[in-house]
């Protein structure tokens, strides 16, 4: 089992590296000229200065260097948690995050658990259901759930949660009333994917043959459903819910913008129209580490749920 | 008779075996070949036509295809749709309520936002188009690629794989955009490789799971090279889930476009893109709701329409 | 005497939008308590919907049409949910079908049949682990605690079995349903398996219900036999009665197409002692690599020192349980496996070390036809498509020679030529292996491989399928190899058989040598095992 453990946590800092270089890659080469977007984010015109100012200014940024020895540098100063400096702020991007960090994980862990509780429940139900006509309905609702953009979402409820009858407020951060809309928001995109994965897995377990048996017992739909089609209909949302992390993050700086929250996505948001390069290589490197550490714990707790994976060492051929 | 004129050739072609067959004894002479049953092969194109018939029944299907339809319309043609210029600012009847004259009323500097919301279209949907197809270029040779090869192949195209799905899309489409900036082709390029992944591990599931079905393998007993099992059985039995999903993530690409453009990453204005829309009328919500609102709601309507469109596919093929 | 479940003129149809589609007809029975009464059937005969209508497990598009339906002096044909649901369990168990799915995967074993034995008492109770444990001793599982704490996907197929009739017999029921008790296992496992069923049924005065496609079970194991055919009663009477004197025709061509009763064939032309084999396998050895789990071997020896030979025109069987190693024989004839050692010849090639490219020439003399009929054909491929795909491979022939070779291969297996043009979806089991035989054939080969060609298919189109078999090798004078775990069909078909056992050949000869002198303690088993053989014993 050790063995396993250790080469799952090897993937996973091989996949965040991975994903670190690659967004360094994309921020510090594909520009045409590095130097100039970082000085025109701290607020200065390349064409302004003088040769000696663009050398001086090139050995500050770090510019300098060849470009392994530019990349080494910078991941060594990420592995001890120093991330530089923002260009536009000029504050060091650790403290940034720091202070605006909790904001987001408090929007995303309220948006998380909603979801799971709306789509497990929502497909619960639809499952439940014997009425052909409102079924077909109800198993529609997760596709338009999804089709909704999650910013348009947030002004349509702050639309009429707040403006027309006022029981939240339409922005802020403080507070646990202004936590509602913006987590619902977040929440239902998510929700309608638990949802409809659910609604598939229950459709498939209903013809199993062990349905046939629970009901051989003597059991009811209602306690069949519960026994023994929930646990098998809902084991692939496990897996689901760390690729949902990736959505979640994406969503956040939509909702946080919307709702003017002092949180990790609008800082994203901000960084970006500003070309802080620093602050966006940071951000994308947290959400890539959350999601590597996510998906390794459902991995690793797989077998709870499913007793036919076990953790003994794979044949090659499965991936 | 012809018919077994036909086993001669064939027999003559390939020569006589060394060992001796038992004396085979000839068939009942077989009927000619102007046979009595004559038999019309029905090509692909008329069974896919007899087949999509039944559809044409449904009125769910029905109305989803014919917003699909007009959005495309609005996308290649919108001058048909909407006599009125998207740029011609009117600033005396801004922000009127929708009536007669503007279905969706004005914005702030007088526009008729319905005309913009169909010129919209074009840049939304043209974004959208360019990235799925993209994500599918690159999306099937990976997954046809990993699933076909195997072995270390396989788990290195995983790997990055795997790296690229760690980077949620919308950062990774930052991160892109702040590097080779705003604009819709950028927006689009950048939504296409947030797609990748999926078109390739669908693609990859499929290969793999047809690769072992028995048919392939009498194709291969039967003398077929693997080029030729990869483009007559693999590929064909392969791209239903792939198309569903292209339908599926066409609609998430709109809604990925028109995400970036709301946040001030697209084409700049006055360029109507639906995203750009909603993120100006945000400022309006108070006194004229319909200005974010109408647009957004158009955008769920044809996604929505998508998503159905795909799932009847998807209903079908089972 | 009261009897424990009367039908009267039942009639069972279902509905499909505005179709009605008859199932049952006019069928009318009576199983009295402590009798087995076994309905036999194809598929499509009704069998199924009556065992469901009995349980109350109809789907909702099932509407009872006529007649009286009455378990245990409850009227079915009017009663609620609710009633029905008190009957399931506790005075009806059902033994499922196929033992690998029909148990609750993520649940201990333990847990399931707990439940059975609470919804029975009506609530949980102290000793209900206790019973549970006792309970999986009965049905013959050894070391019960150990096997009541573990999953299902631990256990063998028989186990499961086991653990099911387990449930069945947790609410002490008086009447216990087996669906389909032979198909899913091994023969020699199943006989086990049903003898000590038939020992607990008889103990406790329970009465059985045996659904069967299989004449041979039906005959051996129940007092009475009904028959079905298309949704009505076809015969009725012991099994002596139906076997010996049957009044309908299709009860006599069910006789007659079950290979359980047929004799076992007379090689027709010895094979002339000097030929050489066309195929001959030598001391073969073939291993396979297991993950590594704690407790279990790292190998699994699939063949050892095998070795045997087919001749022109000759059909060599070979049988065996699940993990005999004649599929692998097969596939590595075949050349999709490699052996690890040993010498494999055909058509006086060694082909041993033959890689792809080498074997090319010599598969238009070697074709397979495969297990599963029903994935052998590429859906989206039309017939014609699929027959001449070989001859496209190659080359062979083009344009109107293609054509024709398409019509005349799709007459030689007995289709009509307009079948050409259909979806494998179109066609039915039988007719989709029709079609991979005549795919088979496109080259012309001098000898067919068949895996399990009939398993697959309903009796009655078993012996179809062995007919065109036999016929095509009287004219086209083609060597078959056909592996089957089914005795009764290698009987039939075969010149010389091949018995083997956990990768090794435990006994080879003639057929009629064979059959009436086992040479081996386990071809005897295997012998006895087949369903039928009271009957014929009898006889």
């Amino acid at each position: 089992m050790n063995r396993y453990l250790l080469g799952r946590v090897g993937q996973a800092l091989l996949v965040l590296w991975g994903a670190y270089t690659i967004t360094y890659f994309i921020l510090y080469l594909l520009p045409g000229d590095t130097l100039s977007i970082m000085l025109s984010a701290s607020g200065l015109e390349v064409d302004a200065l003088s040769p000696a100012d663009l050398a001086k200014a090139r050995a500050y940024y770090g510019l300098d260097r060849g470009l392994f020895e530019q990349y080494g540098h910078l991941l060594w100063r990420a592995l001890h948690g120093d991330f530089g400096q923002s260009l536009s702020l000029n504050r060091p991007v650790t403290a940034l995050l720091a202070e605006r960090l909790p904001q987001t994980l408090t929007l995303a862990g309220s948006a998380i658990v909603l979801s799971l509780i709306g789509g497990i429940g929502l497909a619960y139900l639809t499952a439940y259901v014997r009425w052909q006509p409102l079924q077909s309905a109800m198993a529609r609702l997760p596709s338009l759930g999804f089709s909704v953009p999650v910013f348009w979402l947030g002004l349509l409820l702050i639309q009429v949660f707040a403006f027309g009858l006022g029981w939240f407020p339409a922005t802020g951060s403080q507070g646990l009333d202004s936590l509602v809309l913006p987590a619902i928001t977040l929440a239902i995109p998510s929700a309608a994917v638990y949802a409809q994965v659910l609604q598939r897995g229950f459709q498939h377990v209903w013809r199993e043959p062990y349905i046939t048996t629970a009901y051989a017992k003597g059991l009811s739909r209602a306690q069949v459903q519960y026994r023994h089609g929930l646990k098998n209909a809902a084991l692939p949302i496990l897996t689901l819910f760390g690729l949902q992390v990736g959505n979640t993050v994406s969503g956040a700086v939509l909702v946080e913008t919307i709702f003017s929250r002092n949180g990790v996505g609008r800082l994203a948001q901000e960084a970006v129209l500003r070309q802080d390069i620093p602050v966006v290589l940071a951000i994308v490197a947290i959400s890539a580490a959350a999601f590597v550490v996510v998906n390794l714990l459902v991995d690793l707790l797989y077998p709870m749920f499913d007793p036919r994976i076990t953790h003994a060492p794979r044949a090659p051929s499965a991936a | 008779m012809p018919s077994s004129n036909a086993v001669h050739n064939l027999d003559r072609r390939f020569g006589s075996p060394s060992i001796q067959r038992l004396p085979a004894t000839t068939p009942s002479a077989p009927l000619p070949v102007e046979a009595t049953t004559p038999w019309r092969r029905r090509n692909r194109w008329s069974r896919l036509l007899s087949a999509s018939r039944p559809l044409l029944r449904r009125p769910g299907f029905m109305l989803a295809a014919l917003v699909v339809a007009f959005a495309l319309l609005a996308a290649l043609a919108p001058g048909v749709l909407s006599g009125f210029d998207p740029n011609a600012t009117a600033p005396l009847a801004k922000l009127t309520a929708p009536n007669a004259t503007h279905w969706f009323g004005t914005d702030e500097l007088g526009r008729d936002l319905y005309t913009r919301v169909i010129h919209g279209a074009s840049l939304s949907i043209q974004a959208a188009l360019l990235a799925v197809g993209l994500a599918l270029l690159g999306g099937l040779s990976l997954g046809v690629l990993s699933g076909f090869a195997g072995g270390r192949v396989d788990a290195l195209i995983m790997r990055v794989i795997d790296v690229l799905l760690a980077l949620p899309g919308l950062l990774l489409a930052l991160a892109i955009v702040t590097a080779i900036g705003f604009g819709t082709l950028p927006v689009a390029l950048a939504v296409g490789v947030g797609i990748i992944p999926g078109f390739a591990r669908t693609t990859r599931a499929e290969v793999l799971r047809v690769k072992t079905l028995p048919y392939v393998e009498a194709a291969r007993l039967g003398g077929a090279s693997w080029l030729q099992t990869l483009w007559r059985h693999i590929l064909p039995n392969a791209w239903g889930p792939v198309a569903v999903l292209a339908t599926l993530d066409f609609g998430a690409a709109i809604l990925a476009t028109a995400g970036l453009s709301f946040l001030g990453f697209g084409a700049a204005p006055p360029a109507p893109e639906w995203g750009t829309l909603i993120a100006t009328g945000r400022h309006f919500l108070i006194t004229a709701p319909w200005v974010a609102l109408l647009p957004g709601a158009f955008v769920v309507a044809v996604v929505f329409s998508l998503n159905h469109l795909a799932r009847t596919l998807e209903e079908i093929k089972r | 005497m009261n009897a424990l479940i009367e039908v009267h003129n039942l009639g069972i149809a279902y509905r499909q939008g505005a179709q009605h589609t008859q199932a049952v007809t006019d069928v009318s029975f009576s199983l009295a308590q402590g009798e087995t009464l076994a309905i036999v059937g194809e598929s499509g005969s009704g069998k199924t919907t009556v065992a469901n209508a009995i349980l109350g497990l109809l789907p909702d598009s099932a509407v009872l049409t006529a007649g009286r339906l009455v378990v245990a002096g409850q009227d079915l044909s009017q009663a609620s949910e609710r009633v029905k649901r008190q009957l399931r369990g506790r005075t009806i168990g059902l033994v499922p079908q196929d033992p690998m799915v029909s148990l609750n995967p993520t649940q201990r074993i333990g847990v399931q049949i707990a439940e059975a034995l609470v919804l029975a008492r009506g609530g949980r109770y102290r000793g209900v682990d206790n019973d549970v444990g006792e309970l999986l001793a009965q049905v013959g599982l050894d070391n019960p605690t150990l096997r009541a704490r573990q999953y299902p996907h631990e256990l063998s197929g028989g186990m499961r079995q086991r653990v099911l009739i387990a449930i069945a017999l947790a609410g002490n029921p008086r009447l216990i349903i087996a669906d389909e008790p032979t198909s899913a296992l091994d023969v020699t496992v199943q006989q086990r398996i049903l003898d000590h069923l038939e020992g607990l049924v008889r103990e406790r005065g329970i009465s059985l219900l045996i659904i069967t496609h299989d004449l041979g079970v039906a005959a051996d194991r129940a007092d009475r036999v009904l028959v079905m055919k298309s949704g009505t009663l076809v015969e009725h009477g012991t099994p002596q009665q139906v076997l010996a004197k049957p009044t309908q025709p299709y009860t006599r061509a069910l006789i007659a197409a079950a290979p359980a009763f047929a004799e076992p064939r007379a090689p027709r032309t010895a094979a002339a002692p000097g030929q050489r084999p066309l195929l001959a396998l030598t001391a073969v050895n073939k291993h396979y690599r297991l993950p590594r789990v704690r407790g279990q071997a790292d190998r699994f020896q699939a063949l050892a020192d095998v070795s045997f030979k087919v001749c022109a025109g000759q059909t060599l069987g070979i049988v065996g349980e699940s993990g005999s190693g004649k599929s692998t024989a097969l596939r590595i004839a075949l050349g999709l496996e490699k052996a690890d050692s040993g010498r494999i010849e055909f058509a006086e090639q060694d082909v041993t070390d033959f890689g792809w490219r080498q074997f090319r020439p010599l598969r238009r003399r070697m074709q397979l036809v495969q297990q599963n009929p029903f994935a052998a054909l590429d859906p989206r491929l039309s017939i014609f498509d699929s027959i001449v795909e070989p001859l496209v491979s190659f080359g062979l022939a083009r344009g109107a020679e293609l054509d024709r070779a398409a019509r005349e291969l799709i007459e030689r297996v007995h289709l009509p030529a307009h079948f050409l043009d259909r979806l494998p979806r179109e066609l039915s089991g039988g007719q989709r292996q029709r079609v991979a035989i005549a795919r088979a054939l496109a080259l012309q080969p001098d000898l067919l491989l068949l895996d399990e060609p009939v398993s697959a298919l309903d009796v009655s189109v078993q012996r179809q399928i062995l007919d065109l078999l036999d016929e095509l090798q009287r004219e086209l004078g083609i060597a078959y190899v056909i592996v089957s775990h089914d005795l009764a069909v290698i009987a039939n078909v075969a010149d010389e058989v091949l018995v083997m056992r956990q990768g090794r050949i435990v006994d080879q000869g003639p057929t009629a040598q064979l059959f009436n002198h086992p040479g081996n303690a386990y071809t005897q088993a295997l012998l006895d095992a087949v369903p039928g053989k009271r009957q014929r014993a009898l006889a």
